[in-house]
């Protein structure tokens, strides 16, 4: 396997008018929690889409695994866990039902799909509510099942996009741990994420973008020490002279 | 493809159907209860008056004075019958097991001596000739049951009897189909219509699904697993197959409480559910074609209309009613050859190889393949799968 999990170059994304993402580059090694910051709207969600080949760049390559998102899209799928920013569950299955739904679509056998099922419900503190329809969970319940769907096949490069919006602390501190543990098992993990604080606490790297651009890529810790600040956030105010939350 | 992704789809879209309130009430109750309440109270019938077609087999070798001809004539007189002349009863009740023509009437061989008979002697009843014009009816079409036997027999009345000055005449009218059978109903006119009629909403179901998956993200979600298009598609229409085949159960057995008993083979039944499974294709097409259309799934719900408006109506069991003109734009809708070839089925005792089955068949299969390939194409073109 390649060194990289992810490359991407000089990708461009336009929407009509609009570049979504504009000349982007970067890698990201295999086993790194590389988290991609940048206010709503920024082209986080279109850096992952491309990723996971769910939209063609307008230039540029991505590659995932050593695969092209384009031509080899079939290959990248059976490599990428997503979790995406929406939460997308079926509402009227269960807990349970969700996760073997998305195990048959990876083509789990029984035994494997019913030991993962069983150890990320316990992970991620849904066991009790696994046979209840989901339409009766709490917003951060659905996020934490989201999850579960996104890992059930145990991949090895994960796409985690915005998985802490709207949760409550306790369960953000849940997922926290969760992907601490999954970077030790060696996983590659690509989080986007408007948390400073998140993106500080778990990435080895970060990549600030705004307006479709990657402005700044770097540790947390030499992007706070090169650029003399106290921390992320005063990073982002130095680099577009806003604030994050304003944008928001 | 992998048959444990198609299944799993499939499964999750059975589940949504049987655990969400309104899918469940669209799918099942809603065409039963429909079905129930409308048969119960469908007493009526159209005002519509199309030309029947009456077959005729003359047995009346004599003829005197083209007895026959003049009263064909005035038959013909009414403008409400035009004529088919066959030289045999037995090919005559074929094309009327198929719906080619709507009444045989069988003229006796002594018919126009009958006639003789009683102009020689109208006022003694000992001299005449008695004779009976058999008529067999399509007892598929509730309005030729109704509308053709008092025609013929008011013809007959002022045939014989020009100055209509006696009570009777010699020749007698008699229904042979409804006097060798039990009266058919309005509602049994209407029971094949039911099967198609349930069908026809899975077109909003189909529409509703996917553009309800497409605002919540899941079918970006299921783009991003290893899951084909061609298993994805291929799961939506099993499901709604599954489906429709449950429907067609849950209305055969509601019609069947309401009294629906069609005395016929079992291979009549397994042809009737094929076409229903088979019609179930076009629905999802169409359901497809209306996703493609909808931007939300509220929109969905009131485009779904433009396709199950024109199935219902041209193509159920309110197509009995229609007029002459619907009733020719009712030939391009896929829901009229299933109506019909039930129809013919159940009601007019058609054998499963017969060529009006057949070629209902053809259509149904060619029409709703194209259909849902037409449906496919659209929505993969504007919205991946």
């Amino acid at each position: 396997m390649n060194k990289y999990s992810i490359i991407m170059e000089r990708v461009v994304k336009r929407f009509e008018d609009v570049a979504a993402v504009d000349g982007v580059s970067f890698k990201v090694a295999n086993g790194e929690l590389f988290g991609l910051l940048g206010p709503n709207g920024a082209g986080k969600t279109t850096t992952v889409n491309i990723l996971c080949g769910l939209l063609k760049p307008t230039s540029g390559s991505a590659f995932v695994g050593g695969y092209d998102v384009q031509k080899e899209s079939a290959k990248v799928k059976e490599l990428i866990g997503v979790c995406p920013q929406e939460t997308a569950i079926y509402p009227y299955l269960t807990g349970a039902e969700n996760v073997e739904l998305f195990g048959n679509l990876y083509a789990l056998d029984k035994n494997t799909l019913k030991a993962r099922r069983d150890m990320l419900l316990v992970k991620m503190g849904l066991t009790q509510d696994a046979k209840r329809r989901v339409e009766k969970y709490s917003g951060g319940m659905k996020r934490r099942l989201s999850l579960i769907l996104a890992l059930i096949h145990d991949p090895q490069i994960i796409f985690l996009d915005e998985p802490t919006v709207g949760m409550d602390p306790q369960s953000r501190r849940a997922v926290w741990d969760f992907m601490g543990e999954l970077k030790k098992e060696g996983k590659t993990i690509f989080l986007t994420t408007h948390y400073m604080e998140e993106a500080e606490a778990l990435c080895d790297r970060v990549g600030i973008i705004d307006h479709g651009r990657l402005i700044a890529l770097d540790s947390p810790k030499e992007l706070i020490s090169k650029n003399e600040v106290e921390n992320l956030e005063e990073v982002f105010i130095k680099f577009t002279g806003r604030n994050i939350r304003e944008e928001l | 493809m992998k048959f444990q992704r198609v299944a799993a789809l499939t499964n999750k879209e059975v589940k949504k159907t049987v655990r969400e309130p309104a899918v469940l009430f669209m799918i099942f109750l809603f065409p039963v209860v429909f079905v129930l309440a409308f048969g119960a109270s469908f007493g009526g019938l159209g005002a519509a008056q199309p030309v029947y077609t009456l077959g005729v087999v003359n047995t009346d070798q004599a003829n005197i004075a083209n007895s026959t001809q003049a009263f064909m004539g005035a038959l013909s007189d009414t403008k409400i019958l035009s004529f088919q002349i066959y030289v045999d009863n037995q090919t005559a009740q074929k094309d009327l097991s198929q719906g080619k023509i709507q009444a045989v009437m069988i003229i006796p061989s002594v018919f126009s001596q009958s006639l003789v008979s009683y102009r020689a002697a109208p006022e003694d009843p000992s001299k005449w000739i008695n004779v009976t014009v058999s008529l067999y009816l399509d007892k598929g079409s509730v309005v030729a049951t109704q509308a053709i036997p008092p025609i013929i027999q008011q013809v007959i009345t002022a045939f014989t009897d020009k100055n209509q000055q006696s009570a009777s005449t010699p020749i007698s009218l008699q229904i042979a189909s409804l006097i060798e059978t039990k009266k058919v109903s309005v509602f049994e006119f209407m029971a094949p219509g039911m099967f198609t009629f349930a069908s026809i909403f899975l077109i909003m179901m189909v529409a509703q699904s996917f553009t309800q998956d497409r605002e919540n993200g899941m079918l970006k979600r299921i783009r991003i697993t290893p899951t084909t298009p061609t298993e994805f598609m291929t799961s939506q229409v099993l499901s709604y197959m599954l489906i429709a085949l449950i429907q067609a159960i849950i209305v055969f057995a509601a019609v069947y409480l309401m009294g629906f008993k069609p005395n016929v083979e079992f291979s009549a039944y397994a042809l009737a559910f094929t076409l229903v499974l088979i019609f179930s294709l076009s629905n999802v097409g169409y359901g497809l074609i209306t996703a493609t259309i909808a931007k939300t799934s509220g929109a969905a719900t009131g485009l779904s209309f433009l396709f199950v408006l024109p199935q219902l109506f041209l193509g159920t069991f309110v197509g009995a009613s229609l007029s002459s003109y619907a009733q020719i734009v009712s030939k391009f809708v896929p829901s009229y050859y299933v109506t019909d070839a039930l129809t013919s089925l159940f009601l007019r005792g058609a054998a499963v190889t017969s060529p009006t089955i057949l070629l209902d068949l053809a259509i149904v299969s060619i029409s709703c393949v194209a259909i849902l390939a037409v449906g496919i194409i659209l929505y993969a073109k504007y919205y991946k799968i």
